[in-house]
């Protein structure tokens, strides 16, 4: 009701403004977003296809049927990798969130012989390209035994000096009255960081841990390299051997790309405020 | 129980007690810092130095490491792969950077004016870089598919056109598999550009129409200076994505990867064949090197453009 309301006036108050050019400018944008979209609509459409329908390329499919999901997700082999990336991105956000943020804190908010140089060590390492370290971090895998293994995919990410950086400048504009209070009241501090400082950043926490979370669920490059075995392999990875092995079988291929872009879209789509709020935070902070 | 903790407390604490606040916040510090500062040499720096070590050493995973000088990176530079592959990745990024940044902030320039279903628009543009590269390759790949399975080449025939070869031309291959790069980072930029356009402060605007200036003078005088340090962040935002494009070509030429005839194959992929395809670790580690190095340049090149404005 109010919703509805707000618009209305809103709606009155821009009556002045509507002419030709606003209706035109309107309506491309419009048009280009349902472009932008085409290609998730057809993989849509192709995943509810069966083998005979491909080639028929009408966006609505003629007999709409689930038996593609049934046949890709039958064997299990999805659902693995689907537990997979999730753990995997869970764990690697937790991570992030917990450790950048008490790096992030200490950095802000402690006054320390050596400070300024941790900070530019930390933030240096964002000159260097991951491509640059998954021949050692293989080595150092190998010899330590991580290949193939969830640590193995996992351990390169646990920190990041992005989401350091981020937290560094949330906490700066945390008022000291607050923490020096907590102090007075004879709090540790690690308790008055947990209990007093991240309670104050918390839109900083969810952009960070959106992000994290999409980067890992996402990421393809050095879970390709460091998994063997198919059970271990994350859900991009996956997708992409199941692919290889489908060659030409397009409508299974469709319904594996789908089922990996799901799980995003619901995200977004619950979060959708929250995270382009997060891409605009994280892009003007960093 | 209270008194029995009170008294554990102070027996233990009476070193601690000892140190002044100001000694007590320096050891929680580098306590907080104590497995980060581990963390960040072991994952970060160590790597770091070992890649450029590796790059003068013959490693191949079966004999021990062996320093070869500065030979694999003659060997590269000697190398026509290496050359065509340069030329490629820097055809990725001067074709994908300007055009995603025109379109970007086209799109975004008209959308912030937008109040009609302006959620619903942004919504559709910022979808697709919620996506997996891995998976819109493949689909990107059946859309360039020659009839009866590509979609494109099914719209070029219901238009009367030509049909294209996409993929498996040396020519066409490239700037094929830049549109869904383009196309999933389209989103990000704009939301980004968005914010840039709001920080701008209104009174500029209502200053410059009192002094009379039209849309297109306001515009280049006002809109685009002032947004100068959030274009920087994304032209080297997205040049770094583009030098380091990789998911997508994997995946869209994983028959013939950076094929045909290694027209699309960037640099990250000939680091990953040459590591994990032919084992030549010593060899790799020269191409991360010269990697590092591009991308070093372009980052330092951002914080001269962004000093000079002071």
């Amino acid at each position: 009701m109010t919703a509805m309301t707000a618009s209305k006036t809103e709606l009155a108050a821009n009556r002045r403004d509507i002419r030709p050019g606003r209706i035109i400018a309107w309506t491309l944008l419009f048009v280009g977003g349902l472009i932008m979209v085409t290609p998730l609509l057809f993989m849509f459409s192709t995943s509810l296809k069966t083998a005979g329908q491909v080639y028929d390329l009408r966006l609505i499919p003629a007999a709409p049927t689930l038996d593609n999901y049934i046949k890709v997700l039958s064997d299990g082999r999805f659902m693995r990798w689907f537990f997979n990336s999730t753990l995997i991105a869970l764990t690697v956000t937790v991570s992030n969130v917990f450790f950048d943020s008490l790096v992030g804190y200490t950095l802000a908010k402690f006054e320390f012989r050596g400070r300024y140089f941790v900070f530019l060590a930390i933030l240096s390492t964002l000159m260097i390209p991951t491509e640059m370290l998954v021949i050692p971090w293989y080595l150092m895998s190998s010899q330590l035994g991580w290949i193939d293994s969830y640590w193995g995919i996992m351990f390169p990410g646990m920190m990041t000096a992005f989401g350091t950086f981020l937290m560094k400048q949330f906490f700066e504009g945390v008022p000291n009255d607050f923490l020096e209070a907590a102090r007075v009241d004879g709090l540790n501090e690690f308790t008055i960081w947990w209990k007093i400082a991240m309670p104050m950043v918390v839109p900083a926490i969810s952009a960070l841990a959106i992000f994290t979370f999409l980067g890992n669920w996402t990421a393809f490059f050095w879970p390709l390299i460091v998994t063997t075995s198919k059970e271990l392999y994350t859900l991009p990875v996956g997708l992409s051997s199941f692919a290889v092995e489908q060659s030409i079988q397009w409508e299974l291929i469709m319904t594996g790309a789908a089922l990996a872009t799901i799980p995003t879209l619901i995200v977004f789509l619950a979060l959708q405020r929250y995270i382009v709020r997060g891409v605009m935070l994280a892009g003007l902070k960093g | 129980m209270s008194s029995a903790t009170v008294t554990e407390e102070a027996a233990s604490g009476r070193l601690w007690d000892r140190f002044s606040i100001k000694t007590k916040r320096v050891i929680w510090a580098w306590t907080f810092l104590a497995l980060p500062i581990l963390f960040y040499a072991g994952i970060r720096f160590y790597p770091t130095v070992q890649a450029f070590w590796l790059s003068l050493t013959n490693w191949d995973l079966l004999r021990p490491a062996k320093f070869i000088g500065f030979a694999n990176y003659a060997k590269m530079f000697a190398d026509p792969l290496f050359w065509k592959v340069f030329q490629n990745t820097f055809l990725y990024l001067i074709i994908g950077t300007p055009l995603s940044l025109v379109i970007s902030f086209v799109i975004a320039f008209y959308l912030d004016r937008v109040r009609f279903a302006h959620g619903l628009i942004r919504a559709l543009y910022f979808l697709p870089f919620l996506t997996t590269a891995a998976a819109m390759g493949w689909v990107w790949r059946w859309f360039y598919q020659p009839l009866p399975v590509g979609v494109i080449n099914g719209l070029l025939g219901s238009l009367g056109l030509e049909q294209q070869p996409f993929l498996r031309s040396t020519t066409q291959a490239l700037p094929s598999i830049l549109v869904p790069a383009i196309w999933a980072g389209l989103g990000f930029q704009i939301i980004i550009f968005m914010a840039g356009l709001r920080a701008i402060p209104s009174t500029f605007y209502e200053a410059a129409r009192i002094d009379g200036l039209g849309e297109w003078a306001i515009l280049r005088k006002i809109t685009i200076p002032l947004l100068k340090p959030t274009t920087v962040f994304l032209v080297v935002f997205s040049s770094i994505g583009f030098l380091r494009i990789f998911d997508q070509v994997y995946n869209m030429t994983s028959n013939d990867p950076g094929g045909p005839l290694n027209s699309t194959k960037p640099l990250v992929l000939m680091i990953y064949q040459t590591a994990f395809s032919s084992y030549q670790m010593g060899y790799a580690a020269a191409q991360t090197v010269v990697l590092f190095t591009i991308l070093l340049v372009v980052s330092l090149l951002q914080l001269w453009v962004l000093r000079e404005k002071k």
